[in-house]
């Protein structure tokens, strides 16, 4: 993490390390047997072709689903599962693969559910909407309205997300995953669906979320371009195997990946 | 209150120290800021100007140098503004849109030293052309996102330039002293800001304003229109153009009001509703976006709504203009007008943000006719002006209670106008500009022996009302080969009227006849294709649709009939028209930036048309060059067609009408 006014995120420690994962479904194997670790203030990469476990390991990763076998270590400390709300507590946040919002609340409101983790006055207490709890209010709507500021969505506040267009509605889905203060952000497909255009304003904002609050990110994407450009480190998978890990170039250069993607003579 | 005109002032920075001492803990900004108004006095303004001047000085900024602000309506770029005024400095404003092309070219001309710009897009984009502007030294910048990580040994944060000035000002009091002596040593005569005009006739041109004369010109229409220290207008149209200089900038000094500035330029709709102002100004353009918006908004409303709204709106259009102008109604009028204010004008002029408007202008080009009832009808006090830049800047306005759509008011106090024998329009105004920078052969050029400023626009005083009609630019006027006068934007705007067409260029000086290139407008004519399925892939599809060109082939014979009305015009109307397959655009260099089409450029970049248009042929290919957003470049073929029309039978002239 970045010191107070300091100028550089130190990417060194190890943030999060998945160790030996085992996920099945049934009889199908999603995740066999992956380890990488992720450090902090760094963008991770997590490609594969469809069907490669990705999702699988981000939904390991933030407790959605239990892998049957292997540890994960999160700042320090080492489970063999992690619960969502566990995972939500130690400051990982995510997005989704199809926008998960709610669709009749304005994007205020939505960013504004973010927080409600960080509320501590109770729901009686945020009913009466009184003394402390209003002062908490406030000040969480402070935060808020800084998110809104740096995603550049003011103009789209009072809106029902459901009327937004697309490339609107993942900008406030990532708002509501910052207004959680996370050390780890996962993005499921940032920039599925995405114009060029959108896809460089969200690029843009994926560094400036690095850069800016020095969170550290772990992203799903599809398209390689944006990965090879934003990303520091990129773990590929491929039928729930890890088949490379490393710096963009190379895992470029693998033969294991470009056989994954164009496919061999079997 | 009345406004004592000796007790103004000669310079800004001065009548911002009145207003401190006037209006103290009165409002003199307002900023939208992470969702909040905030909200600053005079005295706090003057504070903070006071600071933000002494750190400019010690950043190196000195008497007679000049400034360039660069970037949208925001506090910060207004007080930039008044602390290079406080230091005898010379504020020069951009555009926030401009390329860098544009913005080199001003800042070379203008020979900046400093720059103050809004944020890393401005600071980008100076960095992009640093190889053109040698002179440029030193720059601040207002918001900080994204700049953490560029070398600032020559840029600046604003906040802490104005900590610096603070902190020196609280260590020593001589540095309090040197800054009244400075602000003393500021005369009325010295050059109080550079505006650089629009370049509607080619290369922009730095006007030089001087404070004392700014502020004369701004307390007399202060006075027309009756504005105080309680009212409060938005600013949201660009700070480098000459009406939010005056409207916003020097009137709000002179008359003690508070400027508000939007969120963002895309939440400036929604923030006018939260602020109601009081004065208001919007270009015919800008009222004629949020007519259609209302419009198809009501369209998709309830049925019980969208009856309600078309049968009052009716009745507005009957009475309404009547009632603002306080001509007699009947009784059964007002009392309707009375129950739509309650169900239907009311509610609407909130939804748009104009329940408090006292007075609200607009100017720039010729407002349609029936834009300008509408707004009227409902009950905003909407009027014209006509004004220039030179000018500082209104020459003519409406009073209230004398409205008419076609004219552009009397002429305003102490400005003495004439119109030459060509019909050139000529003033004299207490703003008067004095001179264009650096280029005193133009500044020759636009002056009569006698003082007189030449406007270039083509006028006359109407007999009936005694008010100032505007055709057109003096040196458009041109005529047919056959001798009848040819006004190209006078045809052009009477085009432009019809929602469906978005601009029009009309060409027939030493020709024949009259021809005309049309832009269509895309959400009109595109909402009319989904009511008529008419299928289409893309603008150029649709431009060149046989129905299309069928609908504004009726909007060309509806003009005709309306020119041949008027015995001057008979001759001027349109025998041949094309729909052109690509929007004009500012980027292209098409149209100026405030989006007045260039004439001469445009016949020579579509000089196929043209040609074709007179040499009888009915279709033409072109292909044409065109920037994107990003700055890429790309080419555009398209074959466009070429109708003729029938021209109306000019009437006999019954003996000698007036």
């Amino acid at each position: 993490m970045r010191a107070p006014g300091g100028s550089e995120v130190a990417v060194g420690d190890v943030l999060l390390a998945v160790e030996g994962v085992s996920l099945s479904f049934g009889g199908v194997n999603a995740v066999s047997d992956v380890s990488f670790d992720i450090r902090k203030g760094e963008i991770r990469a997590i490609i594969g072709p469809n069907g490669a476990g990705k999702t699988s390991m981000l939904n390991v990763i933030n407790g959605f689903y239990q892998p049957q076998q292997g540890r994960i270590t999160f700042k320090g400390e080492t489970r063999s599962k992690m619960r969502p709300y566990e995972a939500a507590h130690g400051g990982i946040a995510r997005t989704f693969q199809n926008v998960a919002l709610f669709r009749g609340m304005t994007a205020l409101d939505n960013i504004m559910a973010g927080r409600s983790l960080k509320m501590n006055k109770g729901f009686v207490w945020q009913l009466l909407r009184y003394g402390p709890a209003m002062n908490e209010e406030i000040a969480h709507r402070r935060r808020v309205e800084e998110i809104i500021d740096f995603l550049k969505i003011q103009e789209i506040r009072r809106t029902p997300v459901g009327r937004l267009p697309y490339g609107l509605q993942k900008r406030v889905e990532l708002g509501r995953a910052l207004a959680m203060e996370p050390e780890l952000l996962l993005l499921d497909e940032p920039m599925a669906g995405m114009n060029i255009e959108e896809k460089e304003d969200m690029s843009r904002f994926v560094l400036d979320v690095n850069d800016h609050y020095g969170t550290t990110i772990a992203l799903i994407e599809h398209d390689m371009g944006v990965v090879m450009d934003l990303s520091d480190r990129v773990v590929v998978l491929d039928h729930g195997i890890k088949i490379a890990d490393g710096t963009p170039d190379e895992v470029k250069g693998n033969q294991a990946v470009i056989d994954a993607y164009l496919g061999v003579a079997h | 209150m009345a406004i004592d005109l000796a007790a103004h002032p000669d310079t800004f920075p001065k009548l911002l120290i009145r207003n401190a001492n006037l209006y103290g803990s009165r409002p003199a900004m307002r900023h939208k800021d992470l969702g909040i108004w905030q909200t600053w006095t005079w005295a706090q303004v003057l504070e903070i100007v006071r600071a933000y001047a002494v750190g400019l000085s010690r950043l190196g900024l000195k008497r007679g140098e000049t400034i360039a602000i660069v970037g949208g309506n925001r506090p910060k770029l207004y007080w930039s503004v008044t602390a290079a005024q406080m230091l005898g400095a010379v504020p020069v404003p951009v555009y926030a849109d401009a390329v860098a092309d544009e913005l080199s070219f001003v800042l070379a001309h203008a020979e900046t030293r400093f720059a103050a710009v809004e944020d890393q897009e401005q600071v980008d984009k100076i960095m992009s052309v640093m190889d053109r502007l040698p002179k440029l030294e030193e720059m601040v910048y207002d918001e900080k996102r994204g700049l953490r990580d560029y070398d600032h040994s020559h840029l600046h944060p604003m906040d802490e330039i104005i900590e610096d000035g603070r902190k020196a000002l609280r260590q020593d009091p001589s540095v309090a002293a040197w800054l009244d002596a400075e602000i003393a040593a500021g005369k009325g005569s010295d050059p109080s800001i550079i505006l650089y005009t629009s370049g509607t006739t080619g290369a922009s041109k730095g006007v030089v304003l001087t404070g004392e004369r700014s502020i004369k010109a701004a307390a007399d229409t202060v006075a027309f229109d009756h504005l105080t220290e309680n009212d409060v207008a938005l600013a949201y149209l660009p700070l480098a153009w000459v009406g939010d200089h005056y409207l916003n900038y020097a009137q709000g000094l002179v008359a003690g009001f508070c400027t508000a500035c939007p969120e963002s330029t895309d939440t400036a709709m929604a923030d006018l509703r939260e602020i109601g102002p009081t004065f208001y100004f919007a270009p015919p353009r800008t009222l004629e976006v949020l007519l259609t918006r209302v419009m198809i908004r009501m369209e998709d409303a309830g049925f019980l709504k969208r009856k309600m709204f078309h049968y009052f709106i009716g009745v507005a259009r009957r009475y309404g203009e009547r009632i603002l102008n306080g001509q007699p109604v009947p009784l059964i009028g007002r009392l309707l007008y009375w129950l739509g204010n309650i169900l239907i004008y009311g509610p609407l002029k909130n939804v748009l943000g104009f329940s408090r408007v006292r007075v609200a202008y607009t100017a720039g080009e010729a407002i349609g006719p029936d834009l300008f009832a509408f707004y009227r009808s409902i009950g905003l006090n909407l009027k014209q002006l006509y004004g220039q830049t030179e000018a500082f800047l209104y020459v003519t306005a409406q009073p209230d209670g004398e409205i008419y759509s076609d004219t552009v008011g009397p002429v305003c106090p102490n400005v003495d106008l004439r119109i030459a024998e060509n019909g050139e329009v000529l003033f004299k105004s207490p703003g008067m500009f004095a001179g264009y920078f650096k280029d005193d052969a133009k500044t020759a050029e636009v002056m009569t022996p006698d003082g007189y400023v030449k406007t270039g626009d083509a006028g006359y005083i109407d007999e009936k009302t005694g008010h100032l009609k505007i055709i057109d630019r003096a040196k458009d006027v041109g005529k047919l080969n056959d001798g009848t006068l040819f006004p190209p934007k006078y045809i052009e705007n009477k085009l432009k009227f019809y929602p469906n067409i978005r601009e029009a260029v009309a060409y027939g000086d030493k020709r024949d006849f009259v021809a005309v290139m049309i832009n269509i407008d895309l959400t009109a004519v595109g909402s009319w294709a989904e009511r008529n399925n008419v299928v289409y892939g893309s603008y150029q599809e649709l431009a060149g649709h046989p129905q299309v060109y069928d609908m504004i082939e009726k909007h060309v014979a509806e003009v005709n009939r309306s020119l041949a009305q008027d015995k001057v015009m008979a001759g001027a109307q349109i025998r041949r028209f094309l729909i052109l397959h690509k929007e004009l655009d500012a980027d292209d260099g098409e149209l100026t930036r405030t989006q007045k089409v260039r004439r001469g450029f445009i016949a020579e970049r579509y000089a196929p048309l043209v040609k074709a248009l007179y040499d009888g042929s009915t279709e033409a290919d072109i292909s044409t060059e065109v920037t994107f957003e990003d700055g890429r470049k790309g080419v555009i073929k398209a074959r466009v067609k070429i109708h003729d029309m029938k021209t109306e039978p000019v009437p006999a002239a019954l003996g000698k009408a007036a």
